[in-house]
Protein backbone atom coordinates (compact mmCIF):
# COMPACT_ATOMS: atom_id res chain seq x y z
CA UNK A 1 0.00 0.00 0.00
CA UNK A 2 2.19 2.83 1.21
CA UNK A 3 5.68 1.96 0.17
CA UNK A 4 8.30 4.13 1.81
CA UNK A 5 9.97 6.34 -0.72
CA UNK A 6 13.43 5.08 -1.40
CA UNK A 7 16.17 7.04 -3.08
CA UNK A 8 14.64 10.50 -2.79
CA UNK A 9 16.23 11.89 0.36
CA UNK A 10 19.91 11.58 1.10
CA UNK A 11 21.05 9.65 4.18
CA UNK A 12 23.17 11.47 6.79
CA UNK A 13 26.88 11.64 6.02
CA UNK A 14 27.96 9.47 8.96
CA UNK A 15 25.49 6.72 8.09
CA UNK A 16 26.65 6.88 4.51
CA UNK A 17 30.28 6.59 5.57
CA UNK A 18 29.66 3.57 7.79
CA UNK A 19 27.39 1.96 5.22
CA UNK A 20 30.13 2.51 2.64
CA UNK A 21 32.60 0.75 4.91
CA UNK A 22 30.16 -2.14 5.32
CA UNK A 23 29.69 -2.45 1.57
CA UNK A 24 33.46 -2.33 1.02
CA UNK A 25 33.92 -5.01 3.67
CA UNK A 26 31.47 -7.29 1.85
CA UNK A 27 32.68 -6.47 -1.63
CA UNK A 28 36.46 -6.58 -1.20
CA UNK A 29 36.76 -10.36 -0.59
CA UNK A 30 34.85 -10.97 -3.83
CA UNK A 31 37.05 -8.45 -5.62
CA UNK A 32 40.00 -10.42 -4.26
CA UNK A 33 38.62 -13.67 -5.68
CA UNK A 34 37.92 -12.10 -9.07
CA UNK A 35 41.39 -10.54 -9.09
CA UNK A 36 43.09 -13.92 -8.66
CA UNK A 37 40.66 -15.80 -10.88
CA UNK A 38 42.45 -17.92 -13.50
CA UNK A 39 39.96 -16.96 -16.21
CA UNK A 40 41.57 -19.15 -18.86
CA UNK A 41 40.93 -22.24 -16.71
CA UNK A 42 37.29 -21.54 -15.85
CA UNK A 43 35.97 -23.56 -18.77
CA UNK A 44 38.17 -26.59 -18.23
CA UNK A 45 37.55 -26.75 -14.45
CA UNK A 46 33.77 -26.42 -14.81
CA UNK A 47 33.59 -29.06 -17.55
CA UNK A 48 35.39 -31.50 -15.23
CA UNK A 49 33.06 -34.42 -14.42
CA UNK A 50 33.78 -34.39 -10.68
CA UNK A 51 32.94 -30.68 -10.45
CA UNK A 52 29.67 -31.14 -12.32
CA UNK A 53 28.80 -34.02 -9.97
CA UNK A 54 29.49 -31.78 -6.95
CA UNK A 55 27.32 -29.02 -8.42
CA UNK A 56 24.51 -31.52 -9.09
CA UNK A 57 24.70 -32.97 -5.55
CA UNK A 58 24.74 -29.44 -4.12
CA UNK A 59 21.71 -28.22 -6.08
CA UNK A 60 19.65 -31.36 -5.46
CA UNK A 61 20.34 -31.60 -1.73
CA UNK A 62 19.99 -27.88 -1.02
CA UNK A 63 16.65 -27.66 -2.87
CA UNK A 64 15.33 -30.72 -1.07
CA UNK A 65 16.56 -29.32 2.26
CA UNK A 66 14.81 -26.00 1.61
CA UNK A 67 11.55 -27.81 0.78
CA UNK A 68 11.75 -29.99 3.91
CA UNK A 69 12.52 -26.87 5.96
CA UNK A 70 9.40 -25.27 4.49
CA UNK A 71 7.13 -28.25 5.13
CA UNK A 72 8.26 -28.70 8.74
CA UNK A 73 9.27 -25.12 9.52
CA UNK A 74 6.07 -23.26 8.61
CA UNK A 75 3.85 -25.27 10.98
CA UNK A 76 6.49 -24.85 13.70
CA UNK A 77 6.65 -21.09 13.11
CA UNK A 78 2.85 -20.90 13.14
CA UNK A 79 2.55 -22.81 16.42
CA UNK A 80 5.25 -20.64 17.99
CA UNK A 81 3.65 -17.41 16.77
CA UNK A 82 -0.02 -18.10 17.44
CA UNK A 83 -0.24 -20.32 20.48
CA UNK A 84 0.81 -19.78 24.02
CA UNK A 85 1.89 -22.99 25.69
CA UNK A 86 4.19 -23.85 28.56
CA UNK A 87 7.81 -24.15 27.46
CA UNK A 88 7.29 -22.14 24.30
CA UNK A 89 10.47 -20.11 24.83
CA UNK A 90 12.40 -23.34 25.36
CA UNK A 91 11.01 -24.81 22.13
CA UNK A 92 11.90 -21.61 20.29
CA UNK A 93 15.46 -21.60 21.65
CA UNK A 94 15.82 -25.29 20.80
CA UNK A 95 14.68 -24.86 17.23
CA UNK A 96 17.19 -22.10 16.57
CA UNK A 97 20.09 -23.57 18.55
CA UNK A 98 21.77 -25.06 15.50
CA UNK A 99 22.30 -21.54 14.14
CA UNK A 100 24.85 -20.76 16.82
CA UNK A 101 26.30 -24.25 17.19
CA UNK A 102 29.62 -24.72 15.36
CA UNK A 103 28.54 -26.86 12.37
CA UNK A 104 31.20 -29.49 13.12
CA UNK A 105 29.71 -29.94 16.59
CA UNK A 106 26.29 -30.18 14.93
CA UNK A 107 27.66 -32.97 12.76
CA UNK A 108 28.97 -34.88 15.76
CA UNK A 109 25.64 -34.37 17.56
CA UNK A 110 23.89 -35.86 14.52
CA UNK A 111 26.23 -38.86 14.81
CA UNK A 112 25.22 -39.41 18.41
CA UNK A 113 21.54 -39.32 17.47
CA UNK A 114 21.17 -40.57 13.88
CA UNK A 115 24.50 -42.36 13.35
CA UNK A 116 24.92 -46.13 13.09
CA UNK A 117 25.54 -46.34 16.85
CA UNK A 118 23.42 -43.27 17.63
CA UNK A 119 20.52 -43.10 20.07
CA UNK A 120 17.91 -43.39 17.30
CA UNK A 121 20.16 -44.30 14.41
CA UNK A 122 20.81 -47.81 15.75
CA UNK A 123 17.07 -48.57 15.49
CA UNK A 124 16.86 -47.01 12.02
CA UNK A 125 19.64 -49.41 11.06
CA UNK A 126 18.31 -52.48 12.89
CA UNK A 127 14.61 -52.13 12.02
CA UNK A 128 14.64 -50.49 8.61
CA UNK A 129 18.21 -50.94 7.41
CA UNK A 130 18.52 -47.17 7.04
CA UNK A 131 21.98 -45.72 7.51
CA UNK A 132 22.28 -41.97 7.12
CA UNK A 133 26.05 -41.36 7.41
CA UNK A 134 27.89 -41.47 4.08
CA UNK A 135 24.62 -41.16 2.10
CA UNK A 136 23.02 -38.31 0.16
CA UNK A 137 20.13 -38.48 2.65
CA UNK A 138 22.69 -37.76 5.36
CA UNK A 139 23.72 -34.61 3.51
CA UNK A 140 20.09 -33.47 3.50
CA UNK A 141 19.74 -34.22 7.22
CA UNK A 142 22.83 -32.13 8.00
CA UNK A 143 21.60 -29.28 5.80
CA UNK A 144 18.06 -29.23 7.21
CA UNK A 145 19.52 -29.22 10.73
CA UNK A 146 21.40 -25.98 10.12
CA UNK A 147 19.07 -24.36 7.57
CA UNK A 148 15.55 -24.72 9.01
CA UNK A 149 16.02 -22.19 11.85
CA UNK A 150 16.40 -19.42 9.25
CA UNK A 151 12.96 -20.20 7.88
CA UNK A 152 11.36 -20.62 11.30
CA UNK A 153 12.73 -17.31 12.61
CA UNK A 154 11.76 -15.33 9.51
CA UNK A 155 8.26 -16.75 9.19
CA UNK A 156 7.50 -16.59 12.90
CA UNK A 157 8.44 -12.91 13.06
CA UNK A 158 6.14 -12.20 10.11
CA UNK A 159 3.23 -14.22 11.52
CA UNK A 160 3.39 -12.16 14.72
CA UNK A 161 2.94 -9.00 12.65
CA UNK A 162 -0.26 -10.24 10.99
CA UNK A 163 -3.29 -8.44 12.35
CA UNK A 164 -5.38 -11.19 14.00
CA UNK A 165 -8.56 -9.27 13.01
CA UNK A 166 -8.10 -10.38 9.41
CA UNK A 167 -8.28 -14.00 10.49
CA UNK A 168 -11.15 -13.33 12.86
CA UNK A 169 -13.10 -11.61 10.11
CA UNK A 170 -12.53 -14.52 7.76
CA UNK A 171 -13.67 -16.95 10.43
CA UNK A 172 -16.89 -15.05 11.02
CA UNK A 173 -17.52 -15.23 7.28
CA UNK A 174 -17.51 -19.00 7.60
CA UNK A 175 -13.95 -19.88 6.66
CA UNK A 176 -12.56 -23.02 8.22
CA UNK A 177 -9.33 -22.80 10.17
CA UNK A 178 -7.40 -24.35 7.27
CA UNK A 179 -9.01 -22.03 4.72
CA UNK A 180 -8.17 -19.00 6.82
CA UNK A 181 -4.58 -20.14 7.19
CA UNK A 182 -4.24 -20.87 3.49
CA UNK A 183 -6.09 -17.87 2.06
CA UNK A 184 -5.50 -15.14 4.64
CA UNK A 185 -2.53 -15.84 6.87
CA UNK A 186 -0.14 -17.38 4.35
CA UNK A 187 -0.63 -14.71 1.68
CA UNK A 188 -0.03 -12.05 4.33
CA UNK A 189 3.38 -13.47 5.15
CA UNK A 190 4.31 -14.42 1.60
CA UNK A 191 7.38 -12.14 1.42
CA UNK A 192 8.71 -13.57 4.69
CA UNK A 193 7.96 -17.07 3.46
CA UNK A 194 9.98 -16.50 0.30
CA UNK A 195 12.76 -14.79 2.27
CA UNK A 196 12.92 -17.65 4.77
CA UNK A 197 12.91 -20.21 1.98
CA UNK A 198 15.75 -18.44 0.16
CA UNK A 199 17.77 -17.97 3.36
CA UNK A 200 17.45 -21.61 4.35
CA UNK A 201 18.27 -22.70 0.79
CA UNK A 202 21.36 -20.48 0.76
CA UNK A 203 22.46 -21.79 4.14
CA UNK A 204 21.97 -25.38 2.93
CA UNK A 205 23.92 -24.66 -0.26
CA UNK A 206 26.87 -23.30 1.70
CA UNK A 207 26.78 -25.97 4.41
CA UNK A 208 30.19 -27.48 5.05
CA UNK A 209 31.01 -28.46 8.64
CA UNK A 210 28.02 -30.61 9.55
CA UNK A 211 28.04 -32.23 6.10
CA UNK A 212 31.69 -33.32 6.09
CA UNK A 213 31.38 -34.53 9.67
CA UNK A 214 28.09 -36.41 9.40
CA UNK A 215 27.81 -37.38 5.73
CA UNK A 216 31.48 -37.66 4.84
CA UNK A 217 32.87 -36.80 1.44
CA UNK A 218 32.33 -39.07 -1.54
CA UNK A 219 32.24 -37.61 -5.06
CA UNK A 220 28.84 -38.08 -6.70
CA UNK A 221 27.12 -38.99 -3.45
CA UNK A 222 27.95 -36.71 -0.55
CA UNK A 223 30.53 -34.33 -2.01
CA UNK A 224 28.87 -30.92 -2.33
CA UNK A 225 30.43 -27.80 -3.83
CA UNK A 226 31.76 -26.44 -0.51
CA UNK A 227 33.46 -29.78 0.20
CA UNK A 228 34.93 -29.95 -3.31
CA UNK A 229 36.14 -26.36 -2.94
CA UNK A 230 37.80 -27.03 0.40
CA UNK A 231 39.59 -30.13 -0.89
CA UNK A 232 40.67 -28.40 -4.09
CA UNK A 233 42.24 -25.69 -1.93
CA UNK A 234 44.64 -28.32 -0.58
CA UNK A 235 46.17 -29.21 -3.92
CA UNK A 236 44.98 -26.85 -6.63
CA UNK A 237 44.01 -23.41 -5.26
CA UNK A 238 43.21 -22.12 -8.76
CA UNK A 239 40.45 -24.65 -9.32
CA UNK A 240 39.14 -23.88 -5.82
CA UNK A 241 38.75 -20.26 -6.95
CA UNK A 242 36.79 -21.37 -10.01
CA UNK A 243 34.52 -23.54 -7.83
CA UNK A 244 33.94 -20.58 -5.51
CA UNK A 245 33.06 -18.43 -8.49
CA UNK A 246 30.46 -20.97 -9.62
CA UNK A 247 28.92 -21.09 -6.14
CA UNK A 248 28.96 -17.29 -5.83
CA UNK A 249 27.40 -16.85 -9.27
CA UNK A 250 24.56 -19.31 -8.60
CA UNK A 251 23.80 -17.90 -5.14
CA UNK A 252 24.07 -14.25 -6.15
CA UNK A 253 21.80 -14.77 -9.16
CA UNK A 254 19.14 -16.45 -7.05
CA UNK A 255 19.33 -13.93 -4.18
CA UNK A 256 19.17 -11.02 -6.63
CA UNK A 257 16.41 -12.52 -8.75
CA UNK A 258 14.17 -13.55 -5.88
CA UNK A 259 14.51 -10.24 -4.08
CA UNK A 260 13.46 -8.21 -7.06
CA UNK A 261 10.68 -10.53 -8.04
CA UNK A 262 8.96 -11.21 -4.76
CA UNK A 263 10.41 -9.31 -1.87
CA UNK A 264 10.28 -6.00 -3.69
CA UNK A 265 6.48 -6.24 -3.83
CA UNK A 266 4.79 -3.93 -1.36
CA UNK A 267 4.03 -5.90 1.75
CA UNK A 268 0.46 -5.81 3.00
CA UNK A 269 -1.03 -5.87 -0.49
CA UNK A 270 -1.47 -9.61 -0.29
CA UNK A 271 -3.48 -9.44 2.91
CA UNK A 272 -6.18 -7.31 1.36
CA UNK A 273 -6.12 -9.15 -1.94
CA UNK A 274 -7.56 -12.26 -0.36
CA UNK A 275 -11.14 -12.62 -1.55
CA UNK B 1 21.51 20.37 -5.87
CA UNK B 2 21.17 17.08 -7.68
CA UNK B 3 24.67 17.41 -9.12
CA UNK B 4 26.44 18.33 -5.87
CA UNK B 5 24.94 15.72 -3.60
CA UNK B 6 25.82 12.55 -5.46
CA UNK B 7 29.35 13.89 -5.81
CA UNK B 8 29.66 14.35 -2.06
CA UNK B 9 28.19 10.92 -1.50
CA UNK B 10 30.73 9.50 -3.88
CA UNK B 11 33.48 11.34 -2.03
CA UNK B 12 32.45 9.76 1.25
CA UNK B 13 32.31 6.35 -0.35
CA UNK B 14 35.79 6.85 -1.78
CA UNK B 15 36.97 7.91 1.68
CA UNK B 16 35.54 4.71 3.14
CA UNK B 17 37.36 2.62 0.54
CA UNK B 18 40.52 4.63 1.21
CA UNK B 19 40.26 3.91 4.94
CA UNK B 20 39.97 0.18 4.30
CA UNK B 21 42.90 0.17 1.91
CA UNK B 22 44.93 2.35 4.27
CA UNK B 23 44.35 0.05 7.22
CA UNK B 24 45.44 -2.96 5.20
CA UNK B 25 48.50 -1.13 3.89
CA UNK B 26 49.70 -0.45 7.44
CA UNK B 27 50.07 -4.16 8.11
CA UNK B 28 52.76 -4.66 5.47
CA UNK B 29 55.75 -3.47 7.45
CA UNK B 30 59.36 -3.70 6.37
CA UNK B 31 61.12 -6.91 7.34
CA UNK B 32 63.52 -6.39 10.23
CA UNK B 33 65.75 -9.28 11.19
CA UNK B 34 66.01 -10.09 14.90
CA UNK B 35 69.04 -12.23 15.75
CA UNK B 36 68.09 -12.78 19.40
CA UNK B 37 67.98 -16.59 19.93
CA UNK B 38 65.31 -16.07 22.61
CA UNK B 39 63.03 -14.11 20.26
CA UNK B 40 59.43 -15.24 20.26
CA UNK B 41 58.87 -17.68 17.36
CA UNK B 42 55.85 -19.28 15.74
CA UNK B 43 56.13 -22.93 14.74
CA UNK B 44 53.77 -24.26 12.04
CA UNK B 45 53.47 -28.03 12.39
CA UNK B 46 51.44 -30.83 10.78
CA UNK B 47 48.44 -31.85 12.87
CA UNK B 48 49.91 -35.33 13.37
CA UNK B 49 52.65 -33.63 15.42
CA UNK B 50 50.20 -31.98 17.84
CA UNK B 51 50.98 -34.21 20.82
CA UNK B 52 54.71 -34.63 20.25
CA UNK B 53 55.40 -30.94 19.55
CA UNK B 54 53.36 -29.90 22.56
CA UNK B 55 55.76 -31.89 24.70
CA UNK B 56 58.81 -30.73 22.74
CA UNK B 57 57.65 -27.17 23.44
CA UNK B 58 57.57 -27.88 27.16
CA UNK B 59 61.04 -29.48 27.09
CA UNK B 60 62.37 -26.58 24.99
CA UNK B 61 61.00 -24.06 27.48
CA UNK B 62 62.71 -25.99 30.28
CA UNK B 63 66.03 -25.94 28.39
CA UNK B 64 65.76 -22.26 27.39
CA UNK B 65 63.62 -20.50 30.03
CA UNK B 66 63.78 -17.11 28.24
CA UNK B 67 62.59 -18.46 24.89
CA UNK B 68 59.01 -18.19 23.75
CA UNK B 69 57.48 -20.62 21.23
CA UNK B 70 53.95 -20.62 19.87
CA UNK B 71 52.48 -23.44 17.81
CA UNK B 72 49.97 -23.49 14.99
CA UNK B 73 48.83 -26.97 13.94
CA UNK B 74 47.04 -27.83 10.70
CA UNK B 75 47.17 -29.92 7.54
CA UNK B 76 50.64 -29.53 6.00
CA UNK B 77 49.17 -28.39 2.70
CA UNK B 78 47.09 -25.74 4.51
CA UNK B 79 50.08 -24.49 6.49
CA UNK B 80 52.11 -24.14 3.30
CA UNK B 81 49.28 -22.20 1.67
CA UNK B 82 49.15 -19.89 4.70
CA UNK B 83 52.92 -19.25 4.58
CA UNK B 84 52.70 -18.54 0.86
CA UNK B 85 50.05 -15.94 1.71
CA UNK B 86 52.42 -14.28 4.18
CA UNK B 87 51.66 -16.02 7.49
CA UNK B 88 54.50 -15.29 9.96
CA UNK B 89 55.96 -18.79 10.40
CA UNK B 90 59.49 -19.10 11.78
CA UNK B 91 59.56 -22.90 11.55
CA UNK B 92 57.58 -25.31 9.36
CA UNK B 93 57.40 -29.01 10.23
CA UNK B 94 55.54 -30.80 7.44
CA UNK B 95 54.16 -34.34 7.22
CA UNK B 96 55.50 -34.78 3.72
CA UNK B 97 58.18 -33.40 1.45
CA UNK B 98 55.68 -32.71 -1.29
CA UNK B 99 53.78 -30.09 0.74
CA UNK B 100 57.06 -28.51 1.85
CA UNK B 101 58.05 -28.39 -1.83
CA UNK B 102 55.05 -26.17 -2.57
CA UNK B 103 56.52 -23.31 -0.52
CA UNK B 104 57.17 -20.45 -2.88
CA UNK B 105 60.71 -20.34 -4.29
CA UNK B 106 62.85 -18.14 -2.07
CA UNK B 107 60.96 -18.94 1.14
CA UNK B 108 61.99 -22.57 1.36
CA UNK B 109 65.02 -22.42 3.64
CA UNK B 110 66.92 -25.70 3.98
CA UNK B 111 64.57 -28.59 4.89
CA UNK B 112 66.03 -31.45 6.95
CA UNK B 113 64.23 -34.72 7.75
CA UNK B 114 63.53 -35.20 11.45
CA UNK B 115 61.03 -38.07 11.78
CA UNK B 116 59.26 -40.89 9.98
CA UNK B 117 55.81 -42.33 10.36
CA UNK B 118 54.33 -45.64 9.22
CA UNK B 119 50.76 -46.61 8.45
CA UNK B 120 48.39 -48.89 10.34
CA UNK B 121 44.81 -50.03 9.88
CA UNK B 122 42.70 -48.34 12.57
CA UNK B 123 39.75 -50.34 13.95
CA UNK B 124 37.39 -50.12 16.92
CA UNK B 125 38.63 -51.42 20.31
CA UNK B 126 38.39 -55.21 20.43
CA UNK B 127 38.38 -55.34 16.60
CA UNK B 128 34.70 -56.47 16.37
CA UNK B 129 34.87 -57.06 12.61
CA UNK B 130 37.97 -59.24 12.92
CA UNK B 131 40.07 -57.21 10.51
CA UNK B 132 43.54 -58.73 10.28
CA UNK B 133 44.86 -57.84 6.82
CA UNK B 134 44.42 -55.28 4.05
CA UNK B 135 42.18 -57.62 2.02
CA UNK B 136 39.57 -57.40 4.80
CA UNK B 137 39.04 -53.73 3.90
CA UNK B 138 37.36 -54.88 0.68
CA UNK B 139 34.82 -57.03 2.54
CA UNK B 140 31.19 -56.05 1.94
CA UNK B 141 30.39 -55.93 5.67
CA UNK B 142 33.26 -53.55 6.43
CA UNK B 143 32.67 -49.79 6.22
CA UNK B 144 36.05 -48.48 5.06
CA UNK B 145 36.86 -44.77 4.96
CA UNK B 146 39.86 -43.09 3.41
CA UNK B 147 40.98 -39.53 2.61
CA UNK B 148 40.86 -37.50 -0.57
CA UNK B 149 43.82 -38.09 -2.91
CA UNK B 150 44.85 -34.43 -2.39
CA UNK B 151 45.71 -35.21 1.23
CA UNK B 152 48.96 -37.15 1.90
CA UNK B 153 47.21 -39.92 3.86
CA UNK B 154 44.78 -40.42 0.96
CA UNK B 155 47.68 -40.78 -1.46
CA UNK B 156 49.55 -43.18 0.84
CA UNK B 157 46.41 -45.31 1.31
CA UNK B 158 46.11 -45.68 -2.47
CA UNK B 159 49.79 -46.69 -2.65
CA UNK B 160 49.45 -49.28 0.12
CA UNK B 161 46.29 -50.84 -1.36
CA UNK B 162 47.83 -50.91 -4.83
CA UNK B 163 51.00 -52.57 -3.49
CA UNK B 164 48.89 -55.21 -1.72
CA UNK B 165 46.69 -55.72 -4.79
CA UNK B 166 43.51 -54.84 -2.84
CA UNK B 167 40.58 -52.96 -4.39
CA UNK B 168 38.51 -51.43 -1.57
CA UNK B 169 35.79 -48.85 -2.20
CA UNK B 170 35.85 -46.22 0.55
CA UNK B 171 32.50 -44.94 1.84
CA UNK B 172 33.97 -41.48 2.33
CA UNK B 173 37.09 -39.53 1.40
CA UNK B 174 37.80 -37.42 4.45
CA UNK B 175 39.53 -34.05 4.34
CA UNK B 176 42.28 -35.09 6.75
CA UNK B 177 43.56 -37.99 8.80
CA UNK B 178 41.67 -36.84 11.92
CA UNK B 179 38.45 -37.26 9.94
CA UNK B 180 39.25 -40.95 9.42
CA UNK B 181 40.15 -41.44 13.09
CA UNK B 182 36.92 -39.74 14.22
CA UNK B 183 34.71 -41.85 11.95
CA UNK B 184 36.22 -45.05 13.39
CA UNK B 185 36.25 -43.80 17.00
CA UNK B 186 32.60 -42.71 16.71
CA UNK B 187 31.69 -46.11 15.28
CA UNK B 188 30.42 -44.90 11.89
CA UNK B 189 33.24 -46.63 10.04
CA UNK B 190 34.84 -49.99 10.76
CA UNK B 191 38.30 -49.33 9.41
CA UNK B 192 40.64 -46.84 7.80
CA UNK B 193 44.33 -46.45 7.14
CA UNK B 194 46.07 -43.84 9.30
CA UNK B 195 49.49 -43.13 10.79
CA UNK B 196 50.76 -45.30 13.64
CA UNK B 197 50.97 -42.09 15.71
CA UNK B 198 47.24 -41.43 15.24
CA UNK B 199 46.30 -44.87 16.56
CA UNK B 200 48.57 -44.25 19.56
CA UNK B 201 47.03 -40.81 20.14
CA UNK B 202 43.50 -42.28 20.10
CA UNK B 203 44.47 -44.31 23.19
CA UNK B 204 41.90 -46.85 24.32
CA UNK B 205 39.31 -45.67 21.76
CA UNK B 206 40.98 -47.46 18.85
CA UNK B 207 43.21 -50.35 17.95
CA UNK B 208 45.90 -50.63 15.30
CA UNK B 209 46.35 -53.56 12.91
CA UNK B 210 49.86 -53.75 11.43
CA UNK B 211 50.45 -53.45 7.71
CA UNK B 212 53.31 -55.69 6.47
CA UNK B 213 56.58 -53.82 5.96
CA UNK B 214 56.99 -54.54 2.22
CA UNK B 215 53.69 -52.85 1.29
CA UNK B 216 53.75 -50.21 4.02
CA UNK B 217 54.57 -46.59 3.26
CA UNK B 218 57.09 -44.66 5.30
CA UNK B 219 56.20 -40.97 5.48
CA UNK B 220 59.22 -38.72 6.02
CA UNK B 221 58.73 -35.44 7.92
CA UNK B 222 60.93 -32.47 6.93
CA UNK B 223 61.48 -29.36 9.07
CA UNK B 224 62.78 -25.98 7.94
CA UNK B 225 62.99 -22.34 8.89
CA UNK B 226 61.36 -20.47 5.99
CA UNK B 227 63.60 -17.74 4.59
CA UNK B 228 60.84 -15.22 5.40
CA UNK B 229 61.35 -15.76 9.16
CA UNK B 230 62.28 -12.61 11.04
CA UNK B 231 63.94 -14.58 13.83
CA UNK B 232 66.35 -16.92 12.00
CA UNK B 233 68.60 -17.60 15.01
CA UNK B 234 65.77 -18.52 17.36
CA UNK B 235 64.22 -20.67 14.61
CA UNK B 236 67.50 -22.48 13.95
CA UNK B 237 67.92 -23.28 17.64
CA UNK B 238 64.40 -24.78 17.80
CA UNK B 239 65.03 -26.89 14.69
CA UNK B 240 68.30 -28.14 16.23
CA UNK B 241 66.42 -29.04 19.43
CA UNK B 242 63.84 -31.11 17.53
CA UNK B 243 66.66 -33.03 15.83
CA UNK B 244 68.65 -33.44 19.07
CA UNK B 245 68.52 -36.69 21.11
CA UNK B 246 66.10 -34.99 23.56
CA UNK B 247 63.69 -34.07 20.78
CA UNK B 248 64.02 -37.47 19.09
CA UNK B 249 63.25 -39.27 22.37
CA UNK B 250 59.96 -37.37 22.70
CA UNK B 251 59.04 -38.09 19.07
CA UNK B 252 59.78 -41.81 19.61
CA UNK B 253 57.41 -41.87 22.60
CA UNK B 254 54.61 -40.66 20.30
CA UNK B 255 55.30 -43.45 17.79
CA UNK B 256 57.55 -41.64 15.31
CA UNK B 257 60.57 -43.39 13.84
CA UNK B 258 64.03 -41.88 13.32
CA UNK B 259 64.57 -40.00 10.02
Amino acid sequence: MTRRRVGRSRPPALALLLAGLAVAFFALPFVGILWRMPWSRVGSVLSNGAVREALRVSLETSLLSAIISLVLGVPLAWVLAQFDFPGRSIVRALSTLSMVLPPVVGGVALFFSFGRRGLFGQYLDRWFGIRLPFTTAGVVVAQVFVAMPFLVLTVEAALRQVDPRFGDAARTLGGSRWTVFRRVTLPAVRPALIAGLVLSWARALGEFGATITFAGNLPGRTQTMPLATYLALESDPESALVLSLALIAVSFAVLLGLRDRWLGAPSGRASVAAP
Amino acid sequence: MSAARPRRAFGLFALAIGLVVGVSACSTKRVTIDTDPNASITVFAASSLTGAFGEIGTAYAAAYPDAKVEFSFGASSELVAQINQGAPADVLASADGESMGRLEPGTKGAPENFATNRLQIIVAPGNPKGISRLADLARADVVFVSAAPQVPIGRYTQQVLAAAGVTAAPKSLEANVKGIVNKVVLGEADAGIVYVTDVLAAGSKALGVDIPGPVNVVATYPIAAPATSKHPDAAARFVAFVRSPAGQAILARFGFGPP
